[in-house]
């Protein structure tokens, strides 16, 4: 192609509208992005430190809460064995689960209780059936002391190879293994975690012939197969196999058992307690919402979903009380804050920089300074009261109560957010010129109307942007409502940290936390629907 | 002046009178921002405060739309004192020097809102806004936001919020200001315009003196809180009354010197180089008082063909060429800025850097001002 022609073709392409090229022929839009690439790869060390520490302070624990309030991975992972042999069990019927169940539950406990976790999952489940910890807790000490050699006396005396450690070998790296022997496959790994807890990490399981629980296992695995498939084991044309198995499907039917159901329920009664075995399978699944059921005050049983009964219930009426009284602060200070911020635009610069001060002297002391002598000043014996009753305002016997109640938070938390409030109504006063209210004035209207036709309406944003700062902030406020608030003062946060660092229910702490996440970016949307976010204004 | 007399003889004259008597304003106890104002506004005067910042020019608009209190001294609005009537009961009409549209509110409902207060019918109101939008040729954009508009439009709208509701008086704060020149030359006759089809009164205060001498019927020349000169536009160039308003309006040289001889309105000056030299006598002191002459650069003449009342040699240090003039500056008399201005006729030569050139201008055209005794 020559010069010529290839330049005819660039101006055609340039006349139907093509796409522009630089002088080398590439495209325009490919130059612009490499020339702007360099700013944008600046920009983005730039924010770097800013972006790792959001992502691993902010993003990352919410994420983790959002997970934990959901996640239920305990129950699988301490009982596995059970959380299998339970599926089979129909859990309205009246009966408690047989005696496969709880085979498979002692296995998992025998493992439990040296690994000492059978508590934890005792507390887990206690969560949604209380009294069920005790029953794990008092197991613990008993399991070992289980009669639990009646399998594996009579696998052993039908044929002596199943007291070897070869009979495993060979079952394991059968091309049955584990299908065919789900609760079996369970028991062998528990022992095998066992094992190395009790005897260290250098002892070589190969070597080691299993204890009773995994050949009650076994025996259960067995039993509950179809007669044609154990028969098949014991024709097996994998020699070892079928050597291993033969007699079994004619002895199976008349092997002892341990009977672990009647001693589980000579340890304690509550294994023989229907509810209890119906919280252990409800939570078997490795994702529940039990935590979020408990957060709204309900409960899932086995006729469904239901409210607690009225005196359990705690959790809404929280959330309620949490965001009344946090609309009745932002309200509080949206009328304390609005004179003082209007003062702040208008005065002269030398008056608003000492009110500027006073608005912000507050910041500068440790919240815990503020609200503590807000105890001093509202309690009963306090200084309010003793000024009302020397005025005589108030009975000496009728002393006024406003603190560990709802007057204490509201006071104490309207006076901590009130720089929230004023600092943007602020920043939006002083745009607004002087103006418009000498314009409003000068076409004949008084003080009043030109305030709230004219002035007023261009501090929506600023209310707006104050309100949404002071809600947000009050309806997560924990330090305040745990001090001044009593029992009738606290706030939702209060049962979150309550369950963080006291009752250790961190999945219920997540879900309380998600729900109040939700309804902060419920209010959010429903603010930006109604009033816009653009017109939040911070100056 | 005489514009002022034909407006009050002509028949559409609905103007109000303004008299400041004494007035006096400090904001501090100490200073005088306005010291001892004495004005007339006659009903449908265009007149307006013209000085540079800090002359308190905008006070006095302030006292008079009711935003400051006068500190002494009254003022009349027809006759009537105001000084204790708050602004919405005064019916001036106002337009501020950012416009002071509500941003809330569209054009339509800026214009509405003060015919609302005066409880106004719908129907009535909507032909009025209409009307005053139309006036301004923004009738289509009674819909948009002010923030929508050009700063053009903007002042606009600011001028027919002004006049919507038929205010005798209307005040000019600086109104045209932030607009660029072309906008601002417009507008100005866009306003005088207005101004002359509705008979009102106005006030306008500016720093622009340009503006002030296109649009006014007077002019008071503020500095210091005093008025120095309240005259026509062609009396405020043409006789300035000190060097203050001579070099305020428009350009002008300086030159001083002794006083030597007074011979009615023409007096003789020895300049402080030794020059003599011929002028209008219009406020110097004795014979032998120190005085400034006042000279406008286009009044003077590069090497006159024929006698002139005063022949001055100047030697050119620089030449600047504007199209339609030269600017020159020259040596002249111990002034070493002293401003030529030759019309460019286009057969001209141009003046040489460094060379020397005798310059001539009448008696009449120099001002001797400002007496020193």
């Amino acid at each position: 192609m020559t010069a010529s022609t290839a330049l005819d073709s660039n101006t055609s392409e340039l006349a139907q509208g093509a796409p522009l090229t630089t002088k080398d022929g590439q495209p325009l839009k490919r130059s612009l992005g490499r020339a702007l690439r360099r700013e944008k790869i600046r920009a983005l060390f730039l924010i770097l430190p800013l972006l790792a520490f959001v992502l691993i302070t902010f993003i990352f624990p919410i994420g983790d809460m959002l997970f934990r309030s959901v996640e239920n991975s305990i129950v699988e992972k301490t009982l596995p064995g059970t959380v299998v042999a339970l599926q089979d069990w129909d859990s309205e019927s009246d009966e408690v689960p047989g005696e496969r169940v709880f085979s498979a539950l002692a296995d998992d406990m025998m493992l439990a209780q040296e690994l000492k976790i059978h508590t934890r999952i005792g507390t887990r489940i206690n969560y949604d059936q209380p009294g069920i910890s005790s029953v794990f807790r008092k197991s613990g000490r008993r399991i070992k002391r289980l009669d639990s050699d009646a399998s594996k006396d009579a696998f052993i005396a039908l044929n002596a190879a199943w007291g070897t450690p070869d009979a495993w070998t060979t079952l394991t790296s059968s091309a049955q293994w584990p299908e065919s022997f789900p609760q079996t496959a369970i028991a062998f790994d528990n022992w095998k975690a066992w094992l190395a807890s009790e005897e260290g990490d250098d002892i070589d399981p190969s070597t080691q012939v299993p204890y009773g629980f995994t050949y009650a296992n076994l025996f259960h695995d067995l039993s509950s197969m179809e007669n044609g498939a154990l028969n098949n084991l014991a024709k097996s044309s994998d020699s070892a196999i079928a050597s291993l198995f033969a007699g079994v499907p004619d002895a199976i039917d008349n092997f002892p058992t341990d009977d672990f159901k009647g001693q589980f329920a000579d340890i304690e009664k509550g294994w023989v307690n229907i509810q209890n075995w119906q919280a252990i399978k409800r939570l078997s699944p490795a994702f529940t919402d039990s935590y979020f059921l408990a957060a709204v005050d309900s409960e899932r049983t086995e006729a469904g979903v239901q409210q607690k009964p009225a005196n359990e219930r705690f959790y809404v009426t929280l959330f309620v009380r949490t965001i009344v009284l946090s609309i009745v602060i932002t309200l509080a200070c949206i009328l304390l804050g609005y004179p003082i911020a209007y003062l702040l635009a208008t005065l002269s610069v030398r008056s608003s920089n000492l009110i500027l001060i006073l608005v912000l002297l507050p910041f500068w002391t440790s919240l815990l300074v503020r609200t503590s002598s807000w105890k001093v000043l509202l309690q009963q014996q306090g200084v309010i009261n003793d000024l009302l009753v020397w005025i005589g305002l108030v009975a000496d016997d009728g002393r006024l109560v406003m603190i560990n109640n709802m007057t204490g938070t509201i006071i104490a938390m309207t006076h901590i957010l009130l720089p929230f409030m004023i600092l943007p109504l602020y920043s939006v006063m002083k745009t607004i010129s002087p103006s418009y209210m000498r314009a409003a004035k000068s076409m004949g209207a008084s003080d009043t109307l030109a305030f709230w036709r004219i002035y007023f309406p261009n501090t929506i944003a600023g209310i707006g942007a104050g309100s949404i700062l002071v809600f947000i902030l009050a309806i997560g406020y924990y330090i305040t409502p745990a001090l001044v608030g009593g029992t009738k003062g606290v706030f939702i946060s209060n049962q979150i940290a309550y369950h963080i660092s006291s009752s250790l229910n961190w999945g219920l702490a997540a879900a309380l936390g998600t729900i109040l996440l939700v309804l902060v970016l419920a209010l959010y949307w429903t603010y930006d629907r109604i009033v816009g976010i653009d017109n939040v204004k911070l100056g | 002046m005489s514009s002022a007399s034909n407006a009050n003889s002509s028949s559409g004259i609905r103007g109000a009178a303004v008299r400041f008597e004494h007035v006096q304003k400090s904001y501090d106890g100490e200073v005088l921002v306005v010291k001892d104002l004495n004005l007339n506004i006659a009903p449908g005067e265009f007149v307006t405060m013209l000085g540079p910042s800090g002359s308190g020019k905008t006070t006095c608009l302030m006292m008079l739309a009711g935003f400051e209190p006068a500190t002494h001294g009254e003022i009349f609005l027809n006759d009537k004192p105001i000084n204790n009537v708050p602004p919405r009961k005064r019916g001036i009409g106002m337009v501020f020097q950012n416009y002071a549209l509500f941003p809330h509110m569209s054009v339509a409902e800026n214009l509405a809102f003060p015919l609302e207060i005066r409880k106004m019918g719908k129907s009535e109101r909507d032909a009025k806004v209409k009307r005053a939008l139309d006036m301004v040729e923004l009738g289509a954009f009674g819909n948009r936001r002010p923030a929508q508009l050009s700063g053009g439009q903007q002042q606009r709208v600011a001028v027919a919020r002004a006049l919507v509701f038929d205010p005798d008086l209307v005040l000019m704060d600086e109104p045209l200001g932030a607009l660029d020149k072309q906008l601002r030359e417009q507008m100005q006759y866009e306003i005088k315009h207005i101004h002359e089809s509705l008979g009102v009164s106005v006030v306008y205060v500016t720093h622009d003196q340009t503006e002030a001498l296109t649009m006014s019927d007077r002019v008071a020349v503020f500095q210091d809180g005093v008025i120095q000169q309240l005259s026509s536009p062609d009396a405020l160039y043409e006789s300035p009354q000190n060097s203050f308003v001579a070099q305020f309006i428009g350009e002008n040289n300086k030159l001083s010197g002794v006083v030597t001889d007074i011979n009615n309105d023409i007096c003789s000056m020895t300049l402080d180089d030794g020059t003599k030299v011929q002028s209008q006598a219009v406020n110097i002191g004795d014979v032998g008082s120190r005085s400034t002459l006042s000279l406008r650069p286009e009044r003077i003449e590069l090497e006159p063909t024929e006698q002139r009342d005063n022949m001055v040699p100047g030697v050119v240090k620089e030449v600047l060429y504007l199209g339609d003039h030269l600017r020159i500056v020259m040596a002249v008399a111990g002034n070493d800025e002293f401003i030529v201005k030759v019309p460019n006729g286009g057969r001209s030569t141009i003046p040489v850097e460094g060379n020397t050139y005798n310059l001539g201008w009448s008696a009449e055209d120099a001002k001797a001002l400002d007496p020193v005794n």
